[in-house]
């Protein structure tokens, strides 16, 4: 029996408390290869299939550098805008554990290729925070353990355990922020919307899948805190392995209740890491720094130094394609979207179908419009991502062309969109086929104008007598005679032209 | 000077994972008391301005291109292992936590 | 039979080619000449005939088919060191925790000498992990010096040069981490080379100190070595430290040298390698190399490298430490020997259990040596002293082949002693690798070669002559003409005792 640890009230703790954060974050870049063998860098397969002497750790074998780890690990660092380190190497990080083959990591130790950068981060409502870039360095990842026995699969009361080594020697970037302080009650959603943003910044990179449930993004949250009016740091925890981005808030947020309800009763916070529990939220204690172990790091003999030219760093600098944060600014600007507008646009997962369609000659607004408030609905409705509807930025321009120009009403537009989600082909076949063009004939529209009138003859007064605002009952009558088909502007028109006459 | 004790000869075996005897502490404490006495006579000669040298040969950036090479397959990888099950490697229980 | 096992390997290689005599019969000769001693040397580990027949079979229908050889030592047997990988053939390093290890992969060494058409007999004893210098360290028994079967071999390739010196073999492949190839070879009567770190590969070689370790050729004679030389040697892009260079041409040098002629050449006699410690027919046996040397036609001069002193602590810090990192591996979970595995036990008690018991005192008392060296709070005053010494070492280097062409030294300060004598005493065994550490630390290039025997023991004396790095070839033409003008000692190799002829 573990006993139930005491929180203390959120409100409290951030009354009487600063919170400190320091953020580590794991990344799994997707090259071909392994960082130090020419493995498949592959998510799954059968077990110790992507292996070979060097990520199995045989005798004899030795690793060499995996050029495109390097350029990774180079483009992360400017984007985080570090300074590359003109030589740097690698180490060894010795310690035991079966699911490392060698029995120690290589990894950069004290000369990492990137250091001191900083990544603008902006909140939910729209308050960008710098969070400053201790270091960018490269490691290799370890195999994968299969507990078997225990109760679930985990750990403890396993009977024994199964190795698999595909991971093993996958290369790592670890990505280690400065202290984050000030933030007060905000510390959870910084750390959050620092993960996401590093997220973006990543996958805009190309360097990674970034998929936190898979492992290819992980994050370690070091939490601590210090009394209100104080400076010094106090003792921190290190949370392992929070799995989601909504993880990574409310561990933060429950380390913070919890330090604080140990620091008020008198107790210290003793140094250890802690296992973030998904199911209820809660973190649980794992080693203490007084079982830490001693690394004994040494230069990696097996590896020579890495000393990327100037010309080199300044060559990849041009690859980097436009930074989330820039980009936001720009499509804001651009755009001139509202601090929500902005947000929902980018929540929907649609800024480049927007952005294309918007190429494709449909206004900003139109184009924001179909993909994030209809298509986004569309897409829940069938369970898929958005950018797996079978429609095209072009299909969507033309549509809004369509509107545009007062050949669909709105409401016909959207029936043409089902149309092409159907399957039905271009916008143009859907309009042929389901017969959707506004009725564009007046003498058409003059029959079912003169027909609503004389349904109603004293709406007809009404509007004779001046209230104008009264022909919206019957533009109604005679949208609904047409059945939607006409263009209500006209029949507007049409209605005062016959009522005056 | 070094003054090596048996806990901490004990200690640097748990470090290295040797499941050293008690026979053993004494005569390793008494040898490594030795060795270090012996080669404690480097820092004679390790002034602050002298750069450390890790590699004999001074090579940088050697890189390998980023393409796949066959490597063993399941069968190889296992065949020297001391137990193995559903492809995987199979070793005792694991006590402590991943680092 | 006999008389094609006191062959070298140069003249047997011209025998084969001009098909005078088939690789088969000088390989069977070799296998028989095994069968007869090996019991009183004990110089392998594991006899591969069937192999080592049908690598010869196949040089033979090669040449029969009129095709050229596939190098100048096609055909010629060896014996390797079992410290190099050979794929479906044991390797054991001379450890226990390796006692059943077939590696699925050769080492480049190990594929090298296939495709130059080398039979291997077999794999040839060692010290454990090539940590000792009398290859009394091995677990499966010492091997002993054909020259007196009560003294070492040297270490930790007694092996390979025990099996030349009772012609059990005319070429061996050695590897040198402090002198593990030139101790041997000085010991024993033979030569050996340790090339330019970096100019040989050191895939598949089992590391022992990896920024040390070099695989190099032992041999009879100086053209023999280089001929082994060339074929071993070259760029490897499975090496990181590999050196993409052409191999210097020792060959070539080594047929100069023989023409006897030293004129030009500038000899540096290092000062601090003689005196106290070293065993007076051992320092006889130098002058007179020195001497003959200045016959040649060579300047002589003295030349002082300080810090050539401080070259032993430093090796005893820098390479237990690698070594401790090294041989992490070796935890019964992937390979090799596992013990206590019995249900009762967790991995990490299974992983301690196994190192104590595969392990042998040697490569324990090193492994916690480097394991102290490196934990923090000692690193700086051990391990990073050790490296700045190392520096200092390759600043006297630099410093005297500034104005000489080659140093020389006595190999050892002593000739082989007894099985036995300094087994208690780690720092005495340590002496044995006075001179010879110095190249390793630099990395420059350096071979032994007989100078005779020493007067007060009739033992073989080692002449070390050392070279700046990649001018390998400097090493073959000092030796060779030297060892024209000296004539050979290895004939003088006692009949084996209780071996009929
Ligand atoms: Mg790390
Ligand atoms: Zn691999």
């Amino acid at each position: 029996m573990t006993a139930v640890a005491e929180v203390m009230d959120y409100a409290e703790v951030v009354e009487r408390f600063d919170p400190v954060l320091g953020l580590e974050v794991h990344v799994e870049l997707n090259t071909k290869t392994k960082m130090f063998c020419g493995c498949a860098n592959e998510f799954g397969g059968e077990p110790n299939t992507h292996v070979c002497p060097t990520c199995l750790g045989l005798p004899g074998a030795l690793p060499v550098l995996n050029g495109k780890g390097v350029e990774g690990a180079i483009r992360i660092g400017l984007a985080l805008n570090c300074e590359i380190a003109e030589w740097c190497r690698f180490a060894r990080k010795n310690y035991f554990y079966p699911d490392m083959p060698k029995n120690f990591q290589t990894s950069q130790y004290d000369e990492p290729i990137a250091v001191n950068g900083y990544l603008d981060v902006t909140l939910d409502d729209g308050e960008v925070v710098r969070v400053e870039i201790e270091r960018a360095h490269m490691e290799e990842d370890t195999g994968k353990s299969l507990h078997v026995g225990g109760a679930t699969g985990r750990i403890h009361g396993a009977e024994h355990s199964l190795l698999d080594y595909n991971r093993a020697g996958v290369p790592l970037i670890e990505i280690v922020t400065k202290p984050i302080v000030g933030m007060g009650s905000r510390a959870p959603e910084v750390a959050r919307a620092y993960v996401t943003a590093l997220r973006d910044l990543l996958r805009a990179l190309d360097v990674s899948d970034v998929r936190m449930d898979q492992g290819s993004l992980r994050c370690d949250a070091n939490v601590s805190l210090m009394p209100k009016g104080t400076t010094e740091f106090g003792t921190r925890t290190e949370t392992k392995n929070v799995n989601s981005f909504r993880s990574v808030e409310r561990a933060v947020r429950y380390e913070m209740t919890r330090q604080a309800a140990v620091l008020v009763a008198g107790g210290k916070v003793t140094q250890e890491t802690r296992h973030f529990q998904e199911s209820d939220g809660t973190t649980s204690p794992g080693r203490t720094k007084e079982t830490a172990e001693d690394y004994r790091y040494f230069p990696e003999p097996d590896l020579v130094p890495i000393a990327p030219s100037r010309e080199w760093v300044e060559e990849l600098r041009g690859t980097l394609p436009e930074m989330p944060a820039a980009r936001r600014k720009r499509i804001q600007t651009e755009w001139n979207l509202s601090a929500e507008e902005l947000r929902d646009l980018f929540n929907s997962g649609a800024v480049e179908l927007v952005e294309a369609t918007v190429a494709e000659g449909a206004k900003p607004n139109e184009a924001r419009s179909w993909w994030v408030n209809f298509l986004a609905q569309e897409a829940n409705a069938r369970e898929t991502e958005i950018t797996a509807l079978p429609i095209t930025p072009a299909q969507v321009a033309r549509v809004a062309a369509l509107v545009d120009s007062g050949e669909l009403t709105n409401k016909l537009a959207r029936e043409v969109v089902k149309g092409v989600l159907a399957g039905e082909g271009e916008p143009d076949e859907v309009v042929e086929k389901r017969g959707l063009k506004v009725v564009s004939d007046d003498s058409a529209l003059l029959a079912a104008v003169d027909e609503a009138l004389a349904a109603q003859p004293d709406i007809a007064d009404k509007i004779r007598g001046g209230k104008v605002q009264a022909a919206g009952a019957i533009v109604g009558a005679v949208m609904k005679a047409t059945k939607g088909q006409a263009d209500a502007k006209r029949v507007r028109e049409l209605i005062i032209e016959r009522v005056g006459a | 000077m070094p003054n090596i004790s048996r806990d901490e000869v004990a200690h640097l075996a748990k470090l290295a994972r040797l499941a050293v005897t008690d026979d053993e502490l004494n005569v390793f404490a008494g040898q490594l008391d030795q060795i270090l006495d012996a080669v404690a006579k480097v820092s004679e000669v390790a002034a602050d301005d002298v750069p450390p040298t890790s590699h004999a040969v001074p090579l940088t950036n050697v890189f390998r291109e980023d393409v796949v090479r066959p490597g063993l397959t399941q069968q190889q990888a296992l065949a020297g292992a001391p137990a193995a099950e559903e492809g995987r490697f199979r070793v005792p229980r694991i006590l402590g936590e991943e680092q | 039979m006999t008389d094609l096992t006191r062959l070298p390997a140069a003249e047997l290689a011209e025998k084969i080619h001009a098909r005078e005599v088939s690789s088969a019969e000088v390989t069977q000769a070799h296998l028989d000449r095994i069968g007869e001693v090996d019991d009183h040397v004990h110089a392998f580990l594991t006899v591969d005939a069937e192999g080592a027949l049908a690598a010869a079979r196949a040089v033979d229908s090669a040449l029969a088919g009129g095709q050229a050889p596939a190098s100048p030592i096609a055909g010629v047997p060896l014996a390797l060191k079992d410290v190099l990988t050979t794929r479906g053939l044991p390797t054991t390093c001379g450890s226990k925790t390796l006692e059943n290890w077939i590696p699925p992969y050769d080492a480049t060494v190990t594929r090298k000498l296939r495709e130059a058409g080398v039979p291997i007999l077999g794999k040839t004893n060692m010290d454990e992990f090539a940590m000792g210098s009398s290859t009394e360290n091995s677990a499966f028994g010492p091997t002993h010096n054909p020259w007196d079967h009560a003294r070492i071999p040297g270490g930790s390739g007694g092996g390979s040069a025990a099996s030349l010196a009772a012609f059990e073999a005319p070429l061996a492949i050695g590897t040198d981490t402090g002198g593990s190839i030139r101790q041997p070879g000085a010991v024993t009567g033979t030569v050996g080379v340790k090339p330019t770190y970096g100019g040989v590969s050191r895939y598949g070689l089992v590391a022992f100190s990896s920024s040390l370790d070099q695989a190099g050729p032992c041999a009879r004679t100086v053209l023999d070595a280089a001929l082994l030389h060339e074929v071993i040697a070259g760029h490897d892009p499975l090496d990181s430290t590999s050196i993409d260079a052409t191999v210097p041409p020792v060959v070539a040098a080594a047929r100069e040298g023989m023409r006897g002629d030293l004129k030009g050449v500038k000899v540096g006699v290092v000062k601090e390698f003689s005196g106290e410690g070293y065993q007076a027919g051992v320092q006889r046996s130098f002058e007179n190399a020195v001497d003959q040397l200045r016959a040649l036609g060579a300047e002589v001069v003295e030349v002082s490298c300080p810090n050539f002193v401080y070259a032993l602590p430093a090796y005893y810090l820098i390479a237990p430490s690698e070594a401790s990192s090294n041989l992490a591996r070796f935890d019964a979970m992937r390979y090799g020997l596992r013990v206590a595995d019995d249900g009762s036990h967790s991995a990490e008690e299974v992983m301690s259990l196994t190192r104590e018991a595969g392990f042998g005192p040697e490569v324990k008392r090193r492994i916690m040596l480097g394991t102290y060296a490196l934990s923090s709070g000692y690193y700086d005053a051990y391990y990073g002293s050790a490296q700045k010494v190392r520096t200092l070492v390759k600043r006297d280097f630099d410093a005297a082949f500034e104005k000489v062409d080659v140093l020389v030294s006595p190999t050892t300060p002593t000739t082989a002693f007894k099985i036995g004598e300094r087994v208690d005493d780690p720092m005495a065994m340590y002496l044995a690798d006075l001179c010879t550490i110095p190249a390793n630390l630099a990395g420059n290039a350096a071979m032994s070669v007989p100078s005779g025997l020493s007067d007060e023991d009739g033992l073989p004396v080692g002449l070390q002559i050392m070279a700046p790095a990649l001018a390998d070839d400097r090493l073959y033409r000092v030796g060779a003409a030297y060892e024209v003008a000296r004539g050979s000692i290895i004939d003088r190799v006692p009949e084996l005792k209780g071996v009929s002829a």
